[in-house]
C-alpha cells in the first residue's frame, strides 16, 4: 500500500488506518447488501406473475403463438 | 457446456411446477439484479420479464437440484448486454457526470449516504459493477460469479478488488468540506449507517 495521497487531515499512515480501511470497507459492502435488499424485499409487480402464467397456460395447451 | 445433440422433448410436469416455483422465488433477485445493471427501474423490470420468460422457455435444459439462481442471472445479464448492444443508448452515468452529481449533493439536509453509494456505483467500469454487485451483495461465491459473467475466476476477484477501491476512493472525494464538517463525510454516514444496518439484524 503506497497510497502517498496528500490529503490534508490524514491520519498518519499505520496499523490504525489499515483498520480503517477494513472497516470502511466493510461498511460499503453491508450497505451495498442493504442496497440489494431493499429492492429484493420490494413487492414484485403483478405483471411478472401473470406473464409467467400465460406462458405455462400456453405451454400446457401444447400451442404456442 | 452442451453439444449439438437436441434436448429431448420433455412433457410438461410436476417438473415444469417445480421449476416454475423456483422461478417465482427467484422474481425479486432478478429485478434487483436488473437495476443494478441497467440503473433505472422501469428498463430493469422489463429486462426481468425478459430474462424471466426466457429462462421459462429454456428450462428444459436446466436440470433441476444445480443453481437455478446463477442460471437465471447468467441468462439476464446476457439478455441485458446483446439488448444493449442492439438499441440501449448509453444511461449510465459518465464519470464525470457521477462526480460533479457528487459534489454537487452540498445540501446539508439532504439523505446522503445510500445514494452516494449509489452514484459511486454508477462510475465504475459496468465490468466491476457486476462482479461487485455479484459477490458483494448478491451472496454469490467467486467461482459463481465467474460462471455468471463467463469469465475467470481470477478475473472476477480482481475486479471485485477494483471496484472496492474505486468504491471507495470516489466515496471519500465526494465526501466534500462542509459547513465546518470535515472531509470523507459520504464515507462517515456510510460507516453510521452501516453500524445500524448490522445492528439491526441481517436475518
Amino acid at each position: 500500500m503506497t497510497d502517498n495521497s496528500n490529503s490534508p487531515g490524514k491520519p498518519p499512515k499505520g496499523g490504525a488506518s489499515l483498520e480503517e480501511a477494513r472497516l470502511r470497507q466493510q461498511a460499503i459492502g453491508v450497505k451495498l447488501r442493504h442496497m440489494f435488499d431493499e429492492i429484493v424485499n420490494e413487492p414484485v409487480p403483478d405483471e411478472f406473475l401473470d406473464i409467467l402464467r400465460r406462458a405455462d397456460a400456453r405451454s400446457t395447451d401444447g400451442h404456442g403463438e | 457446456m452442451s453439444g449439438a445433440s437436441s434436448p429431448p422433448p420433455k412433457p410438461p410436469s410436476a417438473d415444469d411446477d417445480a421449476f416454475k416455483r423456483e422461478l417465482v422465488v427467484l422474481i425479486p433477485h432478478l429485478r434487483a439484479f436488473a437495476r443494478t445493471l441497467t440503473g433505472d427501474p422501469t428498463a430493469a423490470d422489463d429486462l426481468a420479464q425478459d430474462a424471466m420468460m426466457k429462462a421459462w422457455d429454456a428450462r428444459a435444459s436446466y436440470q433441476m437440484g444445480t443453481n437455478m439462481k446463477a442460471w437465471t442471472f447468467m441468462i439476464l445479464r446476457n439478455q441485458f448486454y446483446s439488448e444493449k448492444r442492439r438499441s440501449w443508448r448509453q444511461t449510465q452515468l459518465d464519470q464525470e457526470a457521477a462526480e460533479r452529481t457528487l459534489v454537487a449533493v452540498d445540501d446539508p439536509e439532504s439523505p446522503v449516504a445510500l445514494d452516494e453509494l449509489r452514484l459511486a456505483l454508477g462510475t465504475l467500469p459496468e465490468e466491476q459493477r457486476e462482479a461487485l454487485i455479484l459477490v458483494g451483495a448478491g451472496g454469490f461465491a467467486y467461482e459463481e460469479a465467474a460462471a455468471i459473467c463467463q469469465c475467470a475466476v481470477g478475473t472476477v476477484k480482481s475486479r471485485v478488488s477494483r471496484a472496492r477501491k474505486a468504491l471507495q476512493a470516489t466515496l471519500d472525494r465526494g465526501g466534500y468540506p462542509r459547513d465546518g464538517r470535515a472531509a470523507g463525510d459520504a464515507m462517515r454516514s456510510i460507516l453510521a449507517a452501516a453500524d445500524r444496518l448490522s445492528g439491526a439484524g441481517q436475518g
